[in-house]
């Protein structure tokens, strides 16, 4: 883990959102910085908009008539929640990886390939080796190289969970959304996907829901407390785990309720 | 705390009861079936000869085969589902992506549960209103398009299930790659759901092989071989129809062999669709 270092550069920065749910607010003015090539976790008890944060990021919630945002969310500057934006645009500037696997009903190969056609043609060699490189990146290619047409729904969890990063990846997006990305999955993936995460760190700005509390300590740089919609602390994960300076994280971290 | 062996031997008598009475469903299901398909066979099967591929139908007396019937009803269903896939397909679609909630949805929705229930006799009785009237005269596309009308309600049905079955993570991580939302539906979506949807269609072309009633009114019949849609068309429904009715034997006894030919396709049918949905993408 990396202490921050005061020259970090902001990625993300959230200011004063507010997220309803129809009439319900869901998270309650929230401003936060999440600096660059670093791991951010979100952690607090079910419901407490952590993920709804996450959503807000990548305008997930443009599906859903009836949940909008107020406020700011600047990307590099840019504020992503005014109506002007180009979503499509800004997705592919950050990418999402969700709870549960979500491998497309087609083979290994093109789970891979179909994201990087959305945006450019690539010349069959040049595919090739961007799928070797992004499956070797997510620690994957050893398992699938004899198997690229096989279907992705055939492979394991913890494999398809990987195979969901390394389609994330291969549009090389600056931003990493994960939804308690380990969740979902058995003890031994759950260690590869976190070995994974601490690599993602080195180039993206990394962004983290999870229930895990060893997870969030392992793998991040900062955590965010989030309790009924409100930030409640954030820092570095060292002093967030070490020494929270408000009493609702420091009995939360100590399982003292949540 | 110890069971009584009272209550356990109420459960297991219990237990029989009930598995004996499944059982009885069971059989008196599946024995309907065979009794249908052993009497088809029996009465039908030693009338099958080649010549039934390639005469058409006969006058009473004379020698003959189905070959217009046959050749009639491939080409309405043919068309029949030619036009009910791409519309039942992308009704189903809109239903399923786009008006899951909003009021015009539901009202579509509800109007095809209705046509789904429609007695096929009324939809024949609509489009003798709407084509033949105005056209003067019986014609093979207007059986198509009667036939199209009883498929198509299936097609929306079985599509806008299909689709709904098609979990939501699945769209969102779709679309968290920054992939438009129609795109989501035609690469991902009508993949995911491809083995229903096609299923579907399956049984609607079973279904819509053995209707009569709205041919009666559309299609009408030809005793001789036409592959014209604007004419009158005979079709194997129609032929069972009247020759089953008729006085002559020879008559009946190539109602028997038509029954057998479209039950036998329709089964076919049912089960192709079934292996097809078990097969994995």
């Amino acid at each position: 883990m990396n202490d921050n270092s005061p020259e970090t550069k902001i990625k993300v920065s959230v200011k004063q959102l507010n997220f309803f749910y129809n009439d319900t607010l869901a998270l309650k003015d929230i401003s936060l910085d999440f600096p660059d090539r670093s791991v951010t976790a979100l952690i607090g008890p079910s419901g407490c908009g952590k993920s709804t944060l996450l959503r807000v990021l990548n305008r997930m919630y443009d599906l859903y008539p009836g949940q909008r945002a107020e406020g700011r969310v600047e990307v590099d500057g840019e504020n992503i929640i005014s109506p002007g934006v180009t979503v499509s645009a800004l997705r592919a500037k950050i990418g999402m990886v969700f709870q549960r696997p979500t491998p497309f009903p087609m083979s290994i190969y093109d789970n891979i390939a179909f994201p990087v056609r959305l945006y450019r043609r690539l010349p069959r060699q040049q595919m090739d080796e961007l799928v070797e490189e992004v499956l070797s990146k997510a620690a994957l290619w050893n398992e699938v190289k004899d198997k690229l047409n096989r279907s992705g729904l055939s492979l394991s969890g913890g494999q398809q969970q990987r195979l969901c990063i390394a389609r994330t990846i291969a549009i090389k997006p600056e931003i990493v959304l994960l939804d308690e990305p380990a969740s979902a999955l058995d003890p031994i993936s759950m260690g590869q996907i976190d070995e994974l995460i601490e690599e993602l760190r080195h180039e993206y700005c990394v962004i983290m829901v999870t229930h895990n509390l060893q997870q969030a300590s392992r793998v991040s740089d900062y955590t965010a407390f989030l309790y009924l919609g409100e930030l409640i602390e954030f820092d570095t994960t060292n002093a967030i785990f070490t020494s929270p300076k408000i009493k609702r994280t420091e009995d939360y971290i100590t399982g003292r309720f949540g | 705390m110890k069971l009584d062996p009272g209550i356990l031997r109420k459960r297991r008598l219990m237990n029989r009861f009930m598995i004996g009475l499944f059982h009885l469903a069971m059989i008196v299901s599946i024995g309907v079936l065979a009794a249908i398909l052993i009497k088809l066979v029996a009465d039908g099967v030693h009338s099958l000869a080649p010549s039934v591929f390639t005469m058409s139908t006969p006058a009473p007396g004379s020698k003959g085969g189905l070959f217009n019937a046959i050749v009639g009803s491939v080409l309405v269903v043919f068309f029949a589902i030619l036009f009910a896939v791409p519309i039942g397909v992308l009704a189903g679609t809109y239903l399923a992506e786009y008006g899951r909630d909003s009021r015009f949805g539901h009202v579509v929705r509800f109007c095809n549960d209705i046509l789904l229930s429609a007695p096929s006799i009324i939809t024949g009785l609509f489009i003798y209103g709407l084509v033949v009237l105005p056209v003067g005269h019986f014609s093979g596309w207007a059986g198509a398009l009667a036939l199209c009308f009883i498929a198509l309600p299936v097609i929306i049905r079985t599509t806008e299930d299909m689709l709904r079955l098609v979990p939501d993570t699945l769209r969102e991580a779709t679309i968290a790659l920054g992939c438009p939302y129609w795109k989501m539906i035609v690469s991902i979506g009508w993949r995911a759901a491809r083995p229903g949807i096609v299923t579907g269609i399956i049984l609607a072309l079973a279904r819509i092989s053995g209707e009569t009633a709205p041919l009666l009114f559309t299609s009408l019949n030809n005793q001789f071989t036409s592959f014209s849609m604007n004419a009158p068309l005979s079709t194997l429904p129609i032929v069972i129809f009247q020759f089953a009715m008729s006085p002559y034997r020879d008559w009946q006894q190539l109602a028997w062999v038509g029954s057998l030919l479209i039950t036998v396709t329709v089964l076919a049918l049912s089960i192709f669709a079934r292996l097809f949905s078990r097969r994995k993408t």
